[in-house]
């Protein structure tokens, strides 16, 4: 293999080298410095003058006389059954001083498009123990649904709570957990670790880490190691993967910063216009393929940058994913865990995984009902702060009542409070059990005569 | 120059190749591995071209190759109950030569080439024919019969016609001229299919959904925008009405659409019965499925795979409905080709062309007098999703959609929060039909429709100004009038635009039951209003019990009993008052 001197041009990721044999678009790239470190790369522009490589580890080093080679292939992660448990960098290295892992197999980290007729349908329901997903916005087996959180938020204590609580009902298999940070700090890194470890969990995990102080550029290629494991893992193994992918803005300045150092013209706040295209090809490996027992569910946390869920980030992801849950800062303040802003939240695929057989018959109608009776009872607070609660009427005094319990019994709960699916809509009725029966318009009388006033314990 | 050229440069899905005898959107087949791509810039001997398809790996240097064609879909019986992606490669296919996921240089054409068809002629030897004139057809699906028309731009005397089992290639009709034509013909999708003349739409698309068909509906051959931020609802409508409006033939596009949800739409598509004939729905549908993380220019194409496969199921004398879930996502692929080509943005950095390719795509649409001697006609309705980010309509999609189209549906998301479904706010949304389908509803619906549906539509206007007194005052402080206002306001909203989609009988609601429930509301204010002036109180009249039972009509397959029932005691009950 040719290695090239002909270095034209370093700037920021970005090594620009001219002269060479035709190189192929995407390819892996090595680069050796003078002091004998290697830099891994990839092909982002070829033509017969330049060829324009992105450097994962940072350019820092990087000088004319440095060496080029083009591997022909593209980049791949090796995967076995035994990276279970381990720790890896965010490029597929081990860091947690085990053996190296053997590979059963190497494979492409870009991913194929799974073909949408080969696509298995999700449905089964996933039993998280968190009233505010289960019952409101219900995550099933092959969803995408990420956690939109901000700054300062528990997003990481909820994502491990799933991770701890994830049960399909009536099935005894664990998930398997992929965790892929991308530039969070060492400390968050740490409790998910310590976390796994403490549940034994980490025995049924895979851990990429790319942490804050981590080469930026790597953040582009550590969710698609990840997804190329659970991939492996789910329909090779047929084991029923859930990926965390933590924190997704960090991914999206990377690629911004890309976007700059090639002087591409830029989109919305500086993002590139591919943005959506290179999202939706990491989100929408989540799924089940017909005829495959596994299953990959994706849980990506990202932050909204100033709590803005209009910014391109946020918007762009929940025009891929199958709905998101909402954290909300006034929970957060009013001390309320998890903090999950149920109006703005939304699950896609609830409709599939819900109703008799799966979890409840009457689950959609209490949902429906709770949700118009909150949102209500929540705007009612905006009239109350002018004309004061004396001048409501009756009805919508227990509105506010109804809002004001819902947030502190059924949304609040403990961090390890796993609440079944049973308890939660129990719960649920037992809140609605503060309004009179006939208000009750969204559920069907036949419902209404076999659960009204049943949850009550008072 | 010539038809082989070579690559010269790699960037993303653009690939400029050199040397090559370049036509503006012609077809060509790059590298080794023959990726199908198109030529959307010349300069100089340099063409630009966007791939179809992954370019990972592909070098400079490599062979490109042109078919010196447009990109073109094939038209013939076969179409129906396919599932294709946007360059009309059939999904199912693609499958069982390559397995679960789709891999590169992969070609199967859009038309099964082995299957033979039950060719019945209507043209005999010696009739004179031109284009667009029907020959003979193939029953296609149990539901719908393929006509075979003589291709645009052919004319001439049958020279010979032949019945019998054919495949779609093989010629079935000879005219004088030497002309041969099969039952297949080739279509390039960029071009509008040609027609004789456009016709005023005067006939609704009835969809079953009682907001639409009463307030804000869309005439066959309209064009209707459905924007919506996400989490409003959006794709359930529009399933919703693949399923239920009268089309013949419904084309649905899932264009950047989510993965799991086109799933959805693959496996309940064909599990559908067809309300009208009791057989699956796949019958007479067209799918064709983009998700988001396939190629972005297939993606880009796949809209004008879409309408051309409408049209030309049209131009047999059929009315088409299609769906194109989102046009949004369309425009993201046009931004995003257009960034890679480095061309001068836009709006928001949309192309400045963004607004006339919009226009374009929409003005396909319409019904029209066909081609041909003999008079037929056929619509194409498109109805468009758009997404606006963050749900602001100034955008430049959505600005450059309502420029267009005469319908529209504005998906609320704090309605959907709040479990109002459909969540079409009716305050926004708006139907420019109104005036020109009144005659066809008061024919055949009842004479007092528009007049009924003028009535609702201003007592749900006069509910949002009473709202915003009833947010600083509260409602107590309403005269009794404005209260039993407010009543009837709710009573629309719940009882007529709320419809349940998952209800096995809310699903879908004839135009008579939506008349029906309309008119029993309305009758109540009727009578509400006469007691209150009367001098009775509001909180009797509000206590009507009937009134409540109004709702269970929607649940109700033979909901006439129950309407009578309902009716005969309100009056009762107002009675006693």
């Amino acid at each position: 293999m040719k290695e090239y001197k002909t270095i034209s041009r370093i700037a920021g990721p970005l090594v620009f080298v001219e002269k060479t044999e035709p190189v192929g678009y995407a390819d892996l790239v090595k680069i050796k410095l003078a002091d004998g470190t290697v830099k891994s790369g990839q092909v982002l522009d070829t033509s017969e003058e330049v060829v324009v490589v992105q450097v994962f580890e940072g350019t820092s080093g990087i000088d004319r006389s440095a060496g080029v080679k083009f591997l022909g292939e593209n980049i791949k992660l090796s995967v076995s059954e035994d990276m279970l448990g381990r720790i890896l960098d965010g490029s597929g290295k081990p860091i947690d001083g085990g053996p190296e892992i053997i590979p059963d197999k190497r494979i492409d980290i870009g991913g194929a498009a799974i073909n949408p007729y080969s696509r298995g349908n999700p449905s089964d329901f996933i039993q998280t123990g968190i009233s505010t997903i289960d019952a409101m916005n219900t995550l099933v087996r092959g969803q995408k649904l990420p956690i939109f959180s901000g700054a300062g938020l528990p997003h990481n204590e909820i994502a491990l709570q799933i991770a701890r609580q994830a049960r399909v009902i009536g099935k005894d298999v664990n998930f398997v957990v992929i965790f892929a940070a991308m530039g969070i700090t060492s400390e968050e890194a740490h409790r998910f670790i310590s976390d796994f470890e403490r549940t034994g969990a980490l025995k049924r995990s895979v851990v990429f880490l790319n942490l804050a102080d981590d080469p930026a550029i790597e953040r582009l290629i550590t969710p698609r190691m990840a997804l190329t494991a659970a991939e492996y893992f789910a329909f090779e193994k047929d084991m029923h993967v859930l990926v965390i992918l933590t924190d997704m803005t960090n991914y999206c300045e990377s690629l911004r910063e890309i976007g700059a150092a090639r002087s591409e013209i830029p989109g919305r706040r500086g993002y590139p216009g591919y943005m959506y295209t290179d999202l939706a090809m990491i989100y929408e490996r989540a799924g089940m393929i017909k005829g495959k027992k596994g299953s990959i569910t994706q849980l990506p946390i990202l932050t909204m940058i100033g709590d803005d869920i209009t910014h391109p980030i946020p918007d762009l992801t929940g025009y891929i994913t199958e709905g998101q849950i909402v954290l909300s800062r006034e929970l957060h303040m009013r001390n309320i865990y998890p903090p999950i802003d149920v109006l703005p939240s939304l699950s896609r695929l609830m409709n599939l995984g819900i109703g008799k057989g799966k979890t409840r018959e009457d689950h959609r109608q209490v949902t429906d009902q709770m949700y118009a009776d909150y949102a209500e009872g929540r705007d009612l607070r905006g009239l109350v702060a002018i004309v004061g609660e004396e001048s409501l009427s009756e009805r919508d005094r227990k509105l506010l009542k109804f809002a004001a319990d819902f947030e502190d019994q059924f949304v609040r709960q403990g961090k390890d409070e796993n609440r079944d699916i049973e308890s939660t809509l129990g719960m649920g009725w037992k809140l609605l059990g503060l309004l009179p029966e006939s208000e009750l318009s969204r559920i069907s009388p036949e419902f209404r005569s076999k659960y009204y006033g049943k949850g009550k314990t008072d | 120059m010539g038809k082989i050229g070579k690559i010269y440069r790699v960037a993303g899905p653009v690939v400029i190749g050199k040397g090559l005898d370049a036509r503006m959107f012609d077809l060509v087949k790059v590298g080794q591995e023959k990726l199908m791509g198109e030529i959307i810039q010349v300069n100089e001997d340099l063409a630009t071209i966007q791939v179809y398809e992954d370019t990972g790996g592909l070098k400079p240097g490599e062979e490109i190759e042109s078919t010196a064609e447009p990109l073109s879909v094939e038209l013939g019986p076969g179409l129906l109950k396919s599932i294709y992606d946007g360059i009309q490669r059939p999904l199912p296919v693609l499958t069982a030569m390559m397995g679960d996921y789709i891999k590169r240089g992969a070609s199967a054409p859009g038309l099964d080439r082995e299957k033979k068809w039950k060719f019945s002629a209507s043209a005999k030897k010696g009739d004179a024919v031109e284009e667009g004139d029907v020959i003979g057809s193939v029953d296609e699906t149990e539901t719908i019969n393929h006509k075979i028309m003589v291709p645009p731009g052919v004319k001439g005397k049958v020279a010979e016609i032949k019945e019998g089992d054919f495949t779609v290639e093989e010629v079935v009709c000879k005219l004088d001229s030497g002309y041969e034509i099969t039952l297949m013909q080739r279509w390039p999708v960029r071009k509008p299919r040609t027609y004789k003349q456009k016709l005023p739409p005067i006939t609704p698309l009835v969809t079953g959904q009682r907001i639409f068909d009463a307030l804000f509906p869309l005439a066959k051959g309209g064009v209707a925008a459905i924007p919506g931020p996400f989490g409003s609802g959006k794709t359930v409508s529009q399933q919703q009405l693949a399923k239920w409006c009268d089309a013949e033939i419904i084309v649905y596009i899932g264009c950047g659409e989510r993965g799991n949800e086109m799933t959805d739409v693959l496996k309940e598509f064909p599990e559908l019965k067809d309300p009208k004939t009791g057989k699956p729905l796949m019958n007479r549908t067209v799918l064709i499925a983009n998700t988001s993380n396939m190629p972005v220019a297939a993606r880009e194409a796949s809209v004008y795979t879409g309408i051309t496969i409408a049209e030309y199921y049209r131009d047999m004398g059929y009315d088409v409905a299609l769906m194109a879930d989102s046009t949004s996502r369309w425009a993201e692929a046009m931004r995003e080709i257009s960034s890679r080509l480095e061309e001068m943005p836009g709006e928001e950095g949309y192309p400045a062309y963004l607004s006339a390719k919009l226009s374009e795509f929409y003005e396909r649409a319409g019904k029209v007098t066909t081609l041909g001697s003999k008079e037929k006609e056929g619509s194409v309705s498109v109805i468009g999703a758009v997404s606006p980010p963050g749900g602001d309509f100034s955008e430049p999609v959505t600005q450059g959609t309502l420029r267009v189209v005469k319908t529209f549906w504005a998906l609320d998301a704090k309605m959907a929060q709040r479990r109002h479904f459909p969540s079409i706010n009716w305050l926004t949304s708006y139907s420019l039909y109104l005036d020109a389908l009144s005659p066809w509803y008061e024919k055949e619906v009842a004479i007092d429709w528009r007049d009924k549906v003028s009535r609702s539509m201003r007592i749900l206007q006069e509910e949002e100004k009473l709202l915003e007194i009833v947010q600083l005052v509260g409602s107590d402080a309403l005269p009794e009038k404005e209260q039993i206002t407010l009543t009837i306001a709710r009573m629309l909203r719940e009882y007529l635009l709320q419809q349940n989609a998952f209800h096995e009988v809310d699903t879908y609601c004839s135009l008579k039951k939506t008349y029906d429930i309309m008119r029993v509301i309305l009758d109540y204010s009727d009578r509400a209003y006469k007691a209150l002036a009367a001098g009775k109180r509001a909180p009797h009249i509000l206590a009507i019990k009937a009134k409540d039972r109004i709702p269970e009509m929607k649940f109700e397959k033979d909901y006439e009993k129950l309407l009578s029932s309902i009716e005969s005691e309100m009056k009762k009950e107002f009675d006693a008052l």
